[in-house]
């Protein structure tokens, strides 16, 4: 066991390292650095004074825009494994850290509230459909994941936002209330930061639902007639401790075991919908910096969510081993 | 596993009927792609799903005909207008020829705002194949023949945006924008992964593994953070061309991975087949192996993929348009569209500004449904015989 959790973490640093190229390629990819920007928004903007070459030289080498990229990279990953220093945000004049702040434990309680709500609407539509075949509701079922499928989730999040503000005439975008909003963490805070979560988590985990209930669901069907099953009937077990005793517990293990998967896209998506729900957290800063060419930003944002993911993939395997003894401890 | 028809397990010691043996003659000389269009066939919601997607298909290749006027026309006269329905009656009484009612802006009492409002005393009739802006037939033949217009106003089926353009004619050009760069994009995932994903299930061993770990390398970051940041880097200068073919080029990438990956793995379970050995001792090269022996041997399923990747080809593409990282304003397409609608207080004036996003649902289920007949139909193991 304890190989394999050592194997694994060896092989999560391998992957943070690719990584870490391919977004440092991403941030150095759009054409001009932020000392050409810097110039050109002071040249169309009436600005007071003309930008000199020499200012231009000084800026490049304050900020060390002037070594060539090797250098760069690995003062830029030093900093980020040394002391947590994203480097500095050229738009907003600060550190990528301070503009980040927050928003990270913003995006991580929209990331385990859609998760939850994921888990806790598939599983019991999965099992529930399995056991009812050919039922309404086995067939509203299919009919629901072709429209999970179909209905991209920013354009859910939309139609969300319009029926709020046309029959309940207030708005579900944001984090909190107005008045708590810069007011200091304490109960009330919480339940309204709760209250805000659940609906860009129904949105997010609105694909992800459909397709784990059709998993569920199918998983559930297979195991339904072992002969495991069979025996517990025999044996006088109430249908429904059964159901959740033998096959339920063996079909939850491809669902939990795409978790990994489902954090992925949950981050994959979170941009957008957060953009159109208005929530101030790292996917909206992050198309906002890729707008602004902040590539510091972006950069930092987009390595922040894909560690987080691999971190947490590297803890769902080793989880999901524990849980099923059947796992070859293999692999690394 | 049901035989929709009977068809007779030794013919010879049974005694058939000429009709049938005919029909057992057909089944067992038919090809590969005649079995399954022949299953394809008996899944009318797939069938249903094709035809609406060939329909879109006309509808994006002929919509400079289609389309009343050119995308970028504006009615200044009418920002933001609602729909028009055509009608054969009003108060006026009854006219043969349809007619669409005319358009005023009008003050609104309260909030000032200039506000379009349906003019009944006008009445627009609608005329057919009437020459109005020119336009390129499928980029060839010069032309300003169109299917419909008004003689003088505008007629707007779908309403107008903020800038009073029709939606209609603009809808009609996104559709086959969406669709060629879904189909590009497409085209170009499957070259990459048939690439990658040939090679390194062909060689197998240590080329493949490192392919493997590359491609998972490039699947852990998240998709749509990733392409949103190779878009963030178009030049501004680009022209829309220019962005049209880099959008397609990063749609390709979007889809490479898990294509190569099927690819992979279909041709580690075929290369060891006996046929493929055979032909391999007979000396026969990579290149014949894998064009003769392995390609035909799971062509089915790859087209089974492609088609199911359509659908994020689409979305990718929304998605990123309607941010303002993918194609940009003078280019129309889905997402383009929909920028319009990002703003809620806009959609709560202007619902049908909402229209382009019933296009991108219809097409995505569309493909859905072709996608999952195709998978029945490509499926050697259901043993339905038409």
């Amino acid at each position: 066991m304890v190989r394999f959790i050592f194997r694994r973490f060896a092989g999560m640093l391998v992957t943070m390292f690719f990584v870490s190229i391919m977004v440092f390629s991403i941030m150095e990819l759009p054409p001009g650095d932020y000392a050409d920007r810097y110039a050109y928004r002071k040249f169309s903007g009436a600005s007071i004074g003309q930008v000199t070459e020499a200012d231009l030289r000084n800026i490049r080498h304050k900020f060390g825009l002037d070594r060539p990229w090797y250098q760069r990279y690995f003062s830029w990953i030093w900093g980020i494994a040394s002391r947590f220093d994203f480097g500095p945000a050229f738009a907003f004049e600060t550190s990528v850290n301070r503009v980040i702040g927050q928003r990270l434990w913003l995006s991580l309680a929209i990331m385990f509230s859609t998760l939850i709500v994921t888990y806790m609407i598939s599983i019991p539509i999965g099992i529930y459909a399995a056991v009812h075949r050919h039922s309404i509701a086995d067939y509203s079922l299919t009919v629901f994941s072709y429209l999970g499928l179909a209905l991209p989730n920013f354009l859910l999040g939309l139609v969300l936002l319009y029926i709020a503000v046309t029959v309940f005439g207030s708005s579900v975008g944001g984090f909190f209330s107005p008045g708590l909003d810069k007011a200091p963490w304490s109960f009330a805070k919480a339940v309204d930061l709760l209250k805000h979560l659940f609906v860009p988590a129904v949105v997010l985990a609105w694909s992800a639902t459909a397709l784990q209930a059709q998993t569920m669901r199918a998983t559930m069907l297979d195991e339904i007639n072992k002969l495991s099953v069979t025996t517990a009937r025999a044996r006088g077990l109430p249908e429904w401790k059964l159901l959740l005793k033998y096959p339920a517990r063996l079909a939850i293990n491809p669902v939990a075991g795409s978790i990994g998967f489902d954090i992925n896209r949950i981050f994959s998506d979170l941009p957008i919908v957060a953009l159109v729900l208005g929530l101030p957290e790292l996917g909206e800063l992050l198309i906002k910096s890729y707008l602004d060419l902040d590539m510091y930003v972006a950069g930092a944002i987009l390595l922040l969510i894909t560690f987080i993911i691999i971190f947490l993939n590297f803890l769902s395997d080793i989880l999901l081993a524990v849980l099923d003894p059947r796992i070859k401890l293999e692999g690394g | 596993m049901t035989t929709s028809t009977k068809i007779p397990q030794e013919i010879g010691t049974v005694a058939v009927t000429a009709e049938e043996s005919e029909k057992a003659l057909r089944y067992y000389s038919a090809t590969q792609w005649q079995l399954m269009w022949w299953r394809f066939k008996h899944h009318r919601v797939a069938l249903a799903a094709g035809s609406v997607l060939v329909f879109m298909a006309f509808l994006g290749l002929f919509a400079g005909f289609l389309a009343p006027y050119a995308g970028v026309i504006r009615d200044r006269e009418c920002l933001l207008g609602p729909p028009q329905m055509p009608r054969f009656w009003d108060e006026n009484g009854f006219s043969l020829r349809p007619f669409v009612h005319g358009v005023k802006t009008e003050r609104h009492p309260v909030t000032l705002r200039l506000v379009p409002t349906t003019d009944t005393s006008v009445r627009r009739y609608i005329h057919f194949f009437v020459h109005s802006d020119s336009y390129k037939l499928l980029g060839l033949f010069e032309t300003d023949l169109h299917l419909f217009g008004v003689e003088d106003g505008f007629i707007h089926l779908f309403g107008t945006d903020e800038m009073g353009r029709d939606l209609f004619s603009r809808l009609l050009f996104a559709t086959g924008t969406s669709l060629s760069i879904g189909v590009l994009g497409v085209l170009i995932s499957f070259v990459l992964a048939l690439i990658i994903g040939g090679v390194a299930g062909y060689s197998g061993g240590w080329v493949d593994y490192g392919i493997q770990r590359f491609t998972e390398i490039v699947r852990v970051v998240p998709a749509i953070p990733l392409y949103m940041g190779l878009a963030a880097a178009f030049p501004r200068e680009w022209s829309t061309e220019q962005v049209y073919f880099a959008m397609t080029l990063i749609l390709g990438l979007v889809g490479w991975p898990t294509l190569a990956r099927r690819i992979r793995g279909a041709l580690l379970s075929l290369r060891n087949e006996n046929y493929v050995i055979a032909a391999r001792l007979a000396g026969a090269g990579a290149y014949r192996i894998i064009s003769r022996h392995l390609l035909p041997a799971f062509a089915s399923y790859i087209i089974v993929d492609l088609v199911i990747s359509f659908p994020y080809m689409i979305l990718s593409e929304t998605a990123l348009s309607f941010v303002g990282l993918g194609l940009r304003p003078p280019a129309m397409s889905w997402g383009v569209l929909l920028q319009g609608a990002q703003n809620i207080r806009t959609i709560q004036q202007a619902l049908w500004l909402f229209i382009p996003a019933a296009f991108v649902v219809i097409a995505v289920l569309a493909f859905t449904v072709l996608g999952d007949g195709v998978r029945d139909a490509a499926d050697p193991y259901t043993v339905s015989r038409a």
